[in-house]
């Protein structure tokens, strides 16, 4: 099942001490984020004005935030001129029952999706099951996971963490199909045979946007395969759910994302299909079109001043193929439908920054900054990760580490205080060394070594050697 | 249910907004300056990096070009097209067939409404000559005039031109290259649901 929501079942330190035993990913991963990595900086540098590009790109989307109920206003004023229905939805309960009483009202038991975060954020999938609705996912990679009853483990390529012995192996099990090799090429022809009728045949179709233009009422969404196409011309019906924050004031202002987009996410100059449409058109495509307007804690995270610039996400997947942090320990671990550093910092106030185990991710970071300087749209996520972690960390009255830290400021005030201390150390470690590392402090300590190895102190300190030389020297 | 979360949701933004946006410098469109033949290769190259077939031609030479590439090929066409593209090719008007019907069709041949060749995209605005969405979906070729004075520089000429068309509520489809995925294994695969081919015929200026 691809539903996956937004809440983790455990803290990410758990989670990524068990995905880090999974070799194989490592080695996809590793295999996939380098690739992506070298192939957008080439992407990317063929644009001379690509940082005008983020200025501008961040830009539209801070003057929609600071105005998103007038563009929300616009956006559903002209999906209706031009004969859709809008919808609005405060969480995922309501969003989930909107579509299932939707597909429900037309009487089918069977839907197909074209790929989208939002559906998998409010767990579309798993709520229509329980309605006696079947959603079929019609993206590749998103048929992988729903079959494999996996989760998916990147935005862009949601099946990244499998290879094409495992999918040969699954489409024999799943589909039935008969596939003399494991090349690529034979996996999506399968696909594409057996997703042909369902396209042909299904009544209703459900998919996200990429983005709305609030003054066209248009809806816009980007895709590789053709699936996307398909959901959104063959069926009767389409029914799209659309997070708050993807409204566009005018139609030029898609122009810089059409750029940005395709070359931070696959690489890509372009990918190979967009679609736009705006309500319905009389004789081409669906004749019945709902825009649901989901909020499920957006509202809460745009009335952060510091965290609202999560907001001007455009799901690109770029910081994740640059974390260091995301590439050994892999989608999972972040437990959230949004991995890597975006999910980092958008998980968490999703959900009001109440959920202890989603309150673990702000930490799964180095810092190193390689997200922010990739971010299309210049979301300063290191900056962000640093305020949550103050927000998250509760300012008690003096406890064991502010003691600790004051020690510390008294110690490190002067020379010999801070010489002796090393003395001291290094002559109390002996027990604790093993192999070379410190690997277990004990007590409360043992929270730095519970993930990382502790070099022991030398035996001889940098200002005793430089003594030792000064002497040699006189 | 809807309408009290719309009050809602709206109150809440209300709230957590000051109101007052700052005004929104859009900077102005760059005009190419660089010389149409130019601009033109550079499509025809993006477009080939793509696994687009590309075929530079003059205007005459389109019936023989399209009858040598579509001989024997049931051909969908919309309406729109020049009768003489027509007259050697074993082709079909769309009078709303339905999807069952499409999947009958080998080719479909179109023109487009605008192409880009920084991304070496072209785009279908669905008016005359390029008819309903799922004309170039459901065939597994697709071939798609484009005349030179057609072909813009950057994308955000090519959405200049496009803003009447959606204005008007009218659907668009960028087309960059056949169908294709890259989700096993980061392979490219051409054609998991779409045209698996994608033929462009690029018109040079006559003398």
């Amino acid at each position: 099942m691809s539903a996956g929501g937004i809440r983790p079942s455990q803290p990410f330190p758990d989670a990524a001490r068990e995905t880090l035993q999974d070799a194989q990913m490592r080695r996809n991963l590793r295999h996939a984020t380098t690739t992506i990595r070298e192939k957008r900086l080439q992407a990317v540098a063929e644009l001379p004005y690509w940082e005008d590009l983020r200025t501008q790109g961040a830009a539209i989307k801070d003057v929609v935030l600071d105005n998103l109920a007038e563009h929300l206003l616009t956006l559903e004023a002209s999906v209706k001129r031009l004969g859709g229905h809008v919808h609005w939805a405060q969480n995922a309960e309501e969003a989930q029952r909107l579509v299932a009483d939707l597909v429900a009202a037309h009487g089918v038991s069977e839907v197909i999706k074209v790929k989208s975060i939002s559906t998998d954020e409010i767990e579309l999938n798993a709520a229509l099951e329980a309605r006696g609705i079947h959603a079929t996912e019609t993206d590749l990679a998103e048929l992988i996971v729903q079959l494999a009853e996996d989760r998916p483990s990147h935005i862009l390529v949601p099946a990244i963490h499998k290879n094409r012995a495992e999918i040969r192996e699954l489409f024999r099990r799943k589909l039935g199909a008969q596939l003399l090799t494991d090349d690529p090429k034979v996996l999506a022809e399968a696909a594409r045979v057996y997703l042909r009728e369902k396209f042909l045949a299904t009544k209703v179709a459900i998919s996200g946007a990429n983005f709305a233009i609030a003054d066209t009422g248009t809806v816009c969404i980007v895709e590789s395969e053709g699936n996307g196409r398909m959901c959104l011309t063959l069926p009767e019906v389409l029914i799209s759910v659309m997070g708050i924050e993807k409204v566009l004031p005018t139609w030029p202002d898609i122009a810089p994302f059409m750029q940005l987009l395709p070359r931070s996410s696959t690489a890509e100059r372009m990918n190979p299909y967009t679609s736009f449409w705006s309500g319905v058109t009389p004789g081409d495509g669906p004749q019945e079109f709902h825009l649901i307007l989901l909020d499920n804690g957006r509202t809460d995270v745009l009335a952060d001043a510091v965290g609202r610039e999560t907001l001007r996400c455009i799901r690109c997947s770029a910081c994740l193929n640059v974390c260091p942090v995301y590439e050994r320990t892999g989608g999972h671990a972040y437990g959230s439908v949004y991995p890597g550093p975006i999910g980092a910092i958008l998980t968490p106030q999703l959900l009001q920054l109440d959920d202890a185990n989603a309150n673990s991710l702000p930490w799964a970071s180095s810092l190193c900054g390689a997200c922010y300087d990739a971010c299309p749209v210049k979301i300063n996520i290191p900056e962000i990760l640093i305020y949550l972690r103050g927000q998250i960390t509760p300012h008690k009255t003096p406890n064991v580490e502010s003691i600790a830290m004051k020690t510390a400021a008294w110690i490190f005030n002067e020379s010999y205080r801070f010489e002796g201390a090393i003395k001291l150390a290094r002559t109390g470690q002996g027990p604790l060394v093993q192999h070379g590392a410190v690997r277990a402090l004990p007590g409360m300590l043992g929270g730095w070594t519970s993930s990382r190895n502790l070099p022991p102190f030398p035996p001889q300190s940098f200002r005793e050697l430089w003594r030792k030389e000064e002497q040699r020297e006189q | 249910m809807s309408s009290e979360a719309r009050l809602e949701i709206l109150t809440r933004i209300n709230r957590a907004t000051s109101g007052h946006p700052p005004a929104l410098e859009r900077p102005p469109i760059p005009t190419s300056t660089r010389p149409s033949a130019e601009i033109l290769a550079q499509f025809a190259e993006y477009a080939a990096e793509y696994r687009a077939h590309v075929q530079q031609m003059a205007q005459a030479d389109i019936p023989e070009a399209l009858a040598k590439l579509l001989a024997g090929k049931r051909v969908l066409v919309p309406e729109g097209l020049p009768a003489a593209w027509r007259a050697a090719l074993d082709s079909t008007p769309d009078n709303g067939q339905s999807h069952a019907e499409l999947t009958h069709f080998q080719a479909v041949l179109t023109t487009c409404a605008v192409a880009i060749a920084e991304t070496g995209t072209v785009v279908l605005d669905h008016g005359s000559g390029q008819g309903r969405r799922t004309l170039t979906l459901i065939p597994d070729q697709h071939v798609c005039v484009v005349f030179w004075h057609q072909i813009v520089e950057s994308v955000p000429e090519g959405v200049a031109t496009l803003q009447e068309a959606v204005t008007a509520g009218r659907p668009l489809t960028w087309i960059s290259g056949p169908s294709a995925t890259s989700d096993i294994e980061l392979s490219r695969v051409e054609g998991v649901h779409g045209p698996r081919s994608l033929n462009l015929f690029i018109i040079t200026p006559g003398d």
